[in-house]
């Protein structure tokens, strides 16, 4: 690896906390980001000369820090000085950084960064290009083709989002405990979020994939600050162990392939290991939460080395603890899958038919019944669950999924007929 | 002279390199594994997953804590076993390690004792599986 490059991986890495720890200070985001800005120029001029420092956040903060302010003295010979409360801590200028850079006030400085990215007042999709324009620092450009819009259409919604977050007024001073749970839940919504968004990328939308990637840094870091919660390590482990398929997830023709079919082989062990040793870890806290169990479930995937292995008993156990802490008929129908492998197709269909209501517009309820009338040889009904499910499917390369996959159930049934 | 060579490197950096740099880095790397393994000089290798993953045990209350045992901005991220002539020998396995991971640094700790221990089942990945990012 060249210097440049360690140099650029320093300046990624260190954006979060860097830019929060501004943001702190200036109490603008505009301001902070500038600051960012201006401190990465000067790493990269001074870095390559005098090598890079120790500890390269630190340094970029100060910078930062000092850059902007000379740039607000700069500006006050033409303009009034800004308000006290916009420019704050300016008498500690002195004090060493590595003092004051204690770790609760770079969680606390962090989990604000990300929290304002995952306002309640802006939606999902802003969410998203908040948080990895502001916190992950992609450009603009980068983010607007992961999300296959113009840069312009990207810029102006990041715009718009940043102007509605500044209207909001997000409290600077340090959270009381419930105010930093709430924001860490907020939080950890909004990261899982971003890798759906990268996760649910077809094979050939690589920009759109690697916000997986992205997500698990932000958790990664979410998990540094905030060692002791088990969520937080749930959340992690299902990002890494969901993550861990990826490479089996489709074929060379860029079809899905269905968990049962994938290549085992293809699942990154590493991954997996990193995920199975933080459940591990976070079950010692005997505190369940919907991310931890969510994480367990995909570690009995994780865990079966064939289809034919998978702890049926345990998953439907874990989705009745879901069903429990986050009713939703979408996890009773999952779990259905799994009651079908424990009890049979007719106690899973027991179990589905009253979300028939509520799931009407779901395409995976219509083939999930299907296959299960099919299972009980109730061919005509099970053909029509299947029409409905081809009738629902967004696009035609979808539709086509599923007749094919439909096909292959009832190819499977006649033989088993 | 047995040494063990401690990696200490800023995690977060570590941490947050994509697939691509990982293994682009794990590339450079195993080319110097390689060397100094043919010459018989590296013996075992550990890559020790994120301190996030870690749990420490402080004995005098059985206290058990998440997390590594000391929070330093350069964490303990993995270790060699090596067997060299003298020092200065170390210090140049450590010095080419260095240019293909840059950052961080590199302690040579001399081995008191040592215990193989009943041999690893092979359930860890081998460099060839960790690079292919496959099951072993």
């Amino acid at each position: 690896m060249t210097d440049a490059a360690w140099i650029e991986r320093a300046l990624t890495t260190s954006r979060p906390q860097a830019v929060a720890a501004l943001l702190r200070y200036f109490r603008n985001l505009d301001t902070a980001e500038e600051a960012y800005q201006e401190a990465c120029l000067r790493a990269l001029r001074n870095w390559t000369v005098n090598g890079p420092p120790r500890d390269p956040t630190s340094w970029l903060i100060m910078v930062g820090r000092n850059a902007a302010l000379d740039a607000v003295r700069k500006t006050s010979r033409q303009a009034p000085m800004p308000d006290e409360a916009q420019v704050s801590d300016i008498e500690d200028v002195e004090t060493p950084m590595a003092e004051r850079l204690d770790d609760s006030q770079y969680r606390d400085d962090v989990l604000r960064l990300m929290f304002i990215c995952c306002h309640p007042d802006l939606q999902a999709t802003q969410q998203i290009a908040m948080a990895l324009r502001v916190v992950s620092g992609l450009t603009v450009k980068q983010i607007a083709r992961a999300f296959l819009v113009s840069e312009a259409a990207m810029e102006q919604r990041i715009t718009r989002a940043k102007a509605k977050v500044a209207d909001a007024g997000v409290a600077f001073e340090t959270p009381g405990a419930v105010e930093r749970s709430e924001r860490l839940a907020a939080v950890m919504q909004m990261i899982y979020l971003v890798f759906n968004e990268g996760y649910s990328a077809g094979p050939r939308e690589e920009a759109r994939a690697d916000l997986a990637d992205e997500a698990i840094r932000l958790g990664r870091l979410l998990l540094r600050m905030f060692q002791t919660e088990p969520e937080v390590m749930g959340l992690l482990a299902l990002m890494l162990l969901q993550h861990s398929r990826s490479e089996a997830r489709f074929d060379a023709n860029g079809e899905a392939v269905l968990l049962e079919d994938q290549d085992r082989s293809l699942w990154r062990d590493k991954l997996i290991q990193e995920g199975l040793a933080l459940i591990d870890k976070a079950m010692r806290h005997k505190r369940t939460g919907a991310y931890l169990v969510q994480a367990a479930i995909a570690a009995l995937h994780a865990r079966a080395r064939r289809f034919a292995d998978t702890d049926w008993t345990g998953i439907d156990a874990l989705y009745a603890t879901l069903e429990h802490l986050q009713p939703s008929p979408v996890v009773t129908l999952n779990r259905a899958v799994a009651v079908s492998k424990t009890q049979g197709p007719q106690a899973a269909l027991d179990m589905i038919e009253p979300l028939e209501e509520r799931l009407a517009g779901y395409f995976h309820f219509h083939g999930a019944r299907g296959g299960l009338l099919l299972m009980l040889g109730r061919r005509r009904e099970a053909r029509e669950a299947f029409d409905r499910a081809i009738g629902l499917a967004n696009t035609a390369a979808e539709a086509a999924h599923i007749r094919m996959h439909i096909d292959r159930l009832i190819a499977e049934s006649e033989k088993r007929a | 002279m047995m040494y063990a060579v401690l990696c200490y490197n800023n995690e977060e950096m570590v941490c947050g390199w994509s697939k691509e740099q990982d293994d682009a880095v794990m590339t450079a790397l195993s080319g110097v594994h390689e060397k100094w393994e043919k010459a018989g000089k590296l013996k075992p290798s550990i890559r020790l997953l994120p301190t996030s993953a870690a749990t420490t045990l402080h004995k005098q209350k059985d206290l058990v804590i998440d997390g590594p045992y000391a929070e330093t901005k350069e964490a303990l991220l993995g270790f060699y076993i090596i067997d060299v002539a003298n020092l200065e020998e170390g210090l140049n396995f450590a010095r080419e390690l260095g240019k293909a991971n840059p950052g961080g640094a590199y302690e040579l700790r001399p081995i008191q004792l040592y215990l193989p221990g009943a041999p690893i089942d092979g359930a860890y990945m081998t460099e060839r599986d960790y690079a292919s990012g496959k099951t072993g």
